[in-house]
C-alpha cells in the first residue's frame, strides 16, 4: 500500500462551520476525488451542490447524470479512466444503484457512495432522518460479496471518513459507503481541515510489472489485484461476468468459486484492520450500548442518565458498520448482562448484534421508524429493563 | 485454415484470438459489423491504446469481449453512461460504444438520449436486429409492427422506435443507419463516427437468423441480405422523420446527420474559462481536430 500526501489544491485548510453534506464534499476533494457523478435527492443535494461549485476550480469533473444508474454506472466507468470518483444519495437513490453497485464489486473497482439516509420505504420521509438503509448496504445488490460501510456522527467525521473511505476503497478495490443520515448531513457544526501535508492519502494499487504479464483479477498476497487504467496500452478485457485471472468470463462452478471467494474474502480475511469503533466505560460494565451515527449522539443524554442512575454501561459505537466488528460482540457477550441497539429503523444492525451474541447475552433493540431521533427517555428504559 | 493463411488474416490482431470460437449463431450479422469495426480500426490514424469499447448485456453486449482493445463488458442498458465517465476521467481516449437496440434503445434509451443532448463525445455503434437474441427472441422497442415475436406471439402492435429520429431530435453530432449488406459503408461511417468531435450514433440493420427470422418464416441469413438488398435505398441526408421501419418494408439507410456543435467538454471549456476567468484551468485536451 503506497501512501501520499494529499494535493494542496483540492485541501480547503482551517476552520469551517459546515453541515455534514458540506463536509463529505470538501473530505472528498481532500482525498483526491476529482469526478462527481450524481443526480439530486433530499437529504443529500447539498453535497452535490458544492462539488458543482468547487471540482471546477481544481481540475476535476462534476457531471448531473439523467437518474443514479446512470450516476453509479459513470462512477466505475471514470475510476477505470483513472480518477478518484465519488457520488451522493438517498434511500430511493440508493435502490436504484443497486445493480451496478454489483458490477463495482465484481470489476473490483475503488469508489465512494455517500448515502445521507431519511426515512422509507419508498419516498417515504424526504426531508426527515432514518438509518434505514444499514442492511441494503450490506445486501442490496444481487448476489454474494462484500462492501465496507462507515458511519459518521458528525460534520466533522463526513469530512475524516471521507478520506477514509476512499483510502479504504483503493486499499480493497471495493466500493466503500458512508451511511450518514438527514440529521449528520444537515447538522452545522466546526470542521476542521488540516493542511494537505497532514492528510495522509493510499494510492491506487497501480500495477507496474511488465505489460504482458499483467492478469487483471490475479490477486495479490493481500488478495487484491493489481490496476491499471484504460489508455495504457494493455488493452485489457473487464466483465461484470463470473471471470478468471484475465478477467474472461468463464461460465462454471468451479471459477465461480474463485472469483466470488477473492471478492469476499480480501475483506473478510482483513476485517481487523478494517474495522473501528470506539468503546467507552466497557471494563466492568453490565450492560453495553452499541449505537452509530446521530443515535450515538441522542444516546449520550441515555447514557449519562443510566449512569447517575447507578448503572453500570459501556458504549460501543461503530464508526465501521460493515464488515460488523462480530469478533469482539462475541468477546463481550458473556461477560455482559444485555447489549442494547438503538437505531432509527425497525430492528437492522440489532440482528447481526443478536447473531454475534449467539445466545450468550442478551439483546435488545430500540426501534424508531424514523422521522426523527429516539426520545433519551426510550433508550434509557430499555437500559433499566436490561438490567433488571 | 493453415497456419500461414491464419497470420494472414488481416484483422487478427484486433481480436481476443484466445476467445475464439465466439457464440453468435451461423447466420448472425453481429460478426459482420465487428469486421467493419475492426477494419476502420485499421484505417483509423487513431492510436489502437487509445480507443476503448464498451458494451452493455445482450449479443452485441458480447462484442467488447471478443476486440483486442481496453474493453469493459458493463451491465444492461449502462454501456453509454459508463463510457460517459470514462470519457470525461480520461478525454484523450477514444470510447466506442457497442452494443445492441435493446441495450441501447430499451433499458438503456434515457442514458441515449442525454448523451447525444450532451454531445459526449463517444461513437454508439448500435446493431439492431430488432429483437431481444440472447434471451430467446422477445419483443423489442425495435421490432416493427406485425413482426411475431417470443412475448408478442400473436404479432407486435406497438410502434417501434425510429433510432435515427429519436437520434437526431435528441441532438446526436453524426447519425448514419446501414444494413449488415453495406459492409464498406458501415466501415467508412464507423471511421467518420470516430473523427466526429461529438455524439456518432452508427445503426446497423442485422439479421437475427435463429429467432426473429426463424420465428417470423423469413428463412436463412441469406434470404435476409436479400431482403436488405431488394428493400434498401441509399439516401443520404434523408428527413429523419421519414425513417420508419414497417415489417419486411423499405429500409432507408444513408448518412442523415453530420453537423458540428461543441462537445460536452468543449462547452464545459469554453463556459466555465468564461465565467470563472484565471480560476479555471481548462480540462483535458481542447478537441478541435
Amino acid at each position: 500500500m503506497k501512501k501520499v500526501k494529499a494535493d494542496p489544491k483540492g485541501v480547503l485548510t482551517g476552520a469551517h462551520y459546515l453541515d455534514g453534506d458540506f463536509a463529505l464534499a470538501e473530505g472528498a476533494l481532500a482525498a483526491g476525488c476529482r469526478f462527481f457523478g450524481g443526480y439530486p435527492i433530499t437529504p443529500s443535494t447539498e453535497t452535490a451542490e458544492r462539488f458543482s461549485e468547487r471540482i471546477p476550480r481544481v481540475g476535476g469533473i462534476f457531471i448531473q447524470m439523467e437518474d443514479e444508474l446512470g450516476s453509479i454506472a459513470s462512477l466505475i466507468g471514470a475510476v477505470w479512466g483513472g480518477k478518484k470518483a465519488m457520488t451522493v444519495t438517498s434511500g430511493p437513490g440508493f435502490s436504484l444503484m443497486m445493480e451496478n453497485i454489483g458490477l463495482a464489486c465484481m470489476m473490483e473497482t475503488p469508489l465512494v457512495i455517500a448515502n445521507v439516509q431519511r426515512g422509507g420505504p419508498s419516498t417515504g420521509l424526504p426531508t426527515l432522518t432514518g438509518q434505514q438503509d444499514m442492511m441494503q448496504a450490506k445486501f442490496g445488490s444481487h448476489g454474494d460479496y462484500e462492501i465496507i460501510a462507515l458511519s459518521p456522527d458528525s460534520p466533522q467525521e463526513c469530512f475524516d471518513l471521507t478520506i477514509e473511505a476512499f483510502n479504504l476503497s483503493e486499499t480493497y478495490r471495493v466500493p466503500t459507503f458512508i451511511m450518514t443520515d438527514e440529521c449528520v448531513g444537515h447538522m452545522h457544526e466546526k470542521v476542521v481541515i488540516p493542511p494537505a501535508d497532514e492528510i495522509e492519502l493510499v494510492e491506487r494499487k497501480w500495477y507496474t510489472g511488465p505489460k504482458e504479464a499483467y492478469l487483471p483479477y490475479k490477486p495479490d498476497k493481500d488478495l487484491v489485484p493489481f490496476m491499471i487504467k484504460a489508455g495504457d496500452g494493455y488493452r485489457f478485457h473487464t466483465t461484470g461476468l463470473t471471470h478468471d485471472e484475465r478477467g474472461y468470463p468463464v461460465i462454471n462452478a468451479e471459477c465461480q468459486k474463485v472469483n466470488v471467494t477473492n471478492i469476499i474474502e480480501k475483506i473478510r480475511k482483513n476485517a481487523d484492520k478494517i474495522i473501528k469503533i470506539e468503546e467507552d466505560q466497557i471494563d466492568g460494565a453490565e450492560v453495553v450500548l452499541i449505537s452509530y451515527g446521530i443515535t450515538s449522539r441522542v444516546a449520550v443524554r441515555a447514557v449519562r442518565l443510566a449512569r447517575e442512575a447507578g448503572i453500570k454501561v459501556g458504549t460501543m459505537r461503530l464508526i465501521t458498520v460493515w464488515p460488523f466488528p462480530e469478533k469482539r460482540i462475541k468477546e463481550l457477550a458473556p461477560k455482559i448482562k444485555a447489549f442494547i441497539i438503538p437505531e432509527v429503523n425497525y430492528g437492522q444492525m440489532v440482528r447481526e448484534v443478536e447473531r454475534s451474541a449467539a445466545g450468550k447475552t442478551q439483546v435488545f433493540g430500540v426501534p424508531h421508524c424514523g422521522g426523527w431521533v429516539h426520545n433519551p427517555e426510550d433508550i434509557l428504559n430499555v437500559i433499566k429493563e436490561a438490567v433488571k | 485454415m493453415n497456419d500461414e493463411a491464419r497470420q494472414k488474416n488481416p484483422i487478427e490482431h484486433l481480436l481476443r484470438m484466445d476467445r475464439i470460437p465466439h457464440i453468435w449463431c451461423p447466420g448472425c450479422g453481429i460478426g459482420t459489423v465487428v469486421t467493419s469495426f475492426a477494419e476502420a480500426l485499421r484505417k483509423s490514424n487513431i492510436e489502437l491504446d487509445k480507443i476503448a469499447v464498451v458494451s452493455g448485456i445482450g449479443c452485441t453486449g458480447r462484442v467488447a469481449g471478443y476486440i483486442k482493445l481496453d474493453s469493459f463488458h458493463t451491465t444492461h442498458g449502462r454501456a453509454i453512461p459508463f463510457a460517459t465517465g470514462l470519457k470525461l476521467a480520461n478525454p484523450e481516449l477514444k470510447v466506442v460504444v457497442f452494443s445492441g437496440d435493446g441495450d441501447i434503445f430499451g433499458i438503456g434509451g434515457n442514458h441515449f438520449i442525454h448523451a447525444a443532448r450532451r454531445n459526449m463525445d463517444l461513437t454508439v455503434i448500435c446493431v439492431n436486429n430488432f429483437n431481444y437474441a440472447m434471451t430467446g427472441g422477445q419483443v423489442a422497442a425495435t421490432t416493427p409492427t406485425d413482426a411475431n415475436a417470443s412475448t408478442a406471439p400473436y404479432g407486435n402492435f406497438e410502434q417501434p422506435f425510429s433510432i435515427p429520429y429519436l437520434a437526431d431530435a435528441a441532438g446526436a453530432s453524426y447519425v448514419a443507419r446501414w444494413t449488415a449488406l453495406h459492409l464498406r459503408r458501415v466501415t467508412k461511417s464507423i471511421q467518420e463516427g470516430m473523427d466526429k468531435n461529438g455524439f456518432s450514433l452508427i445503426e446497423v440493420i442485422t439479421p437475427c437468423v435463429t429467432l426473429y427470422a426463424r420465428r417470423n418464416r423469413l428463412g436463412d441469413g441469406l434470404n435476409l441480405l436479400k431482403y436488405y438488398y431488394d428493400k434498401s435505398e441509399i439516401k443520404h441526408g434523408a428527413d429523419t422523420r421519414d425513417l420508419d421501419i414497417s415489417y419486411q418494408g423499405k429500409l432507408i439507410v444513408g448518412k442523415f446527420i453530420d453537423r458540428e456543435r461543441p462537445n460536452f467538454i468543449d462547452a464545459m471549456n469554453q463556459h466555465m474559462s468564461t465565467v470563472l476567468g484565471d480560476d479555471y484551468e481548462l480540462y483535458g485536451r481542447i478537441n478541435n481536430d
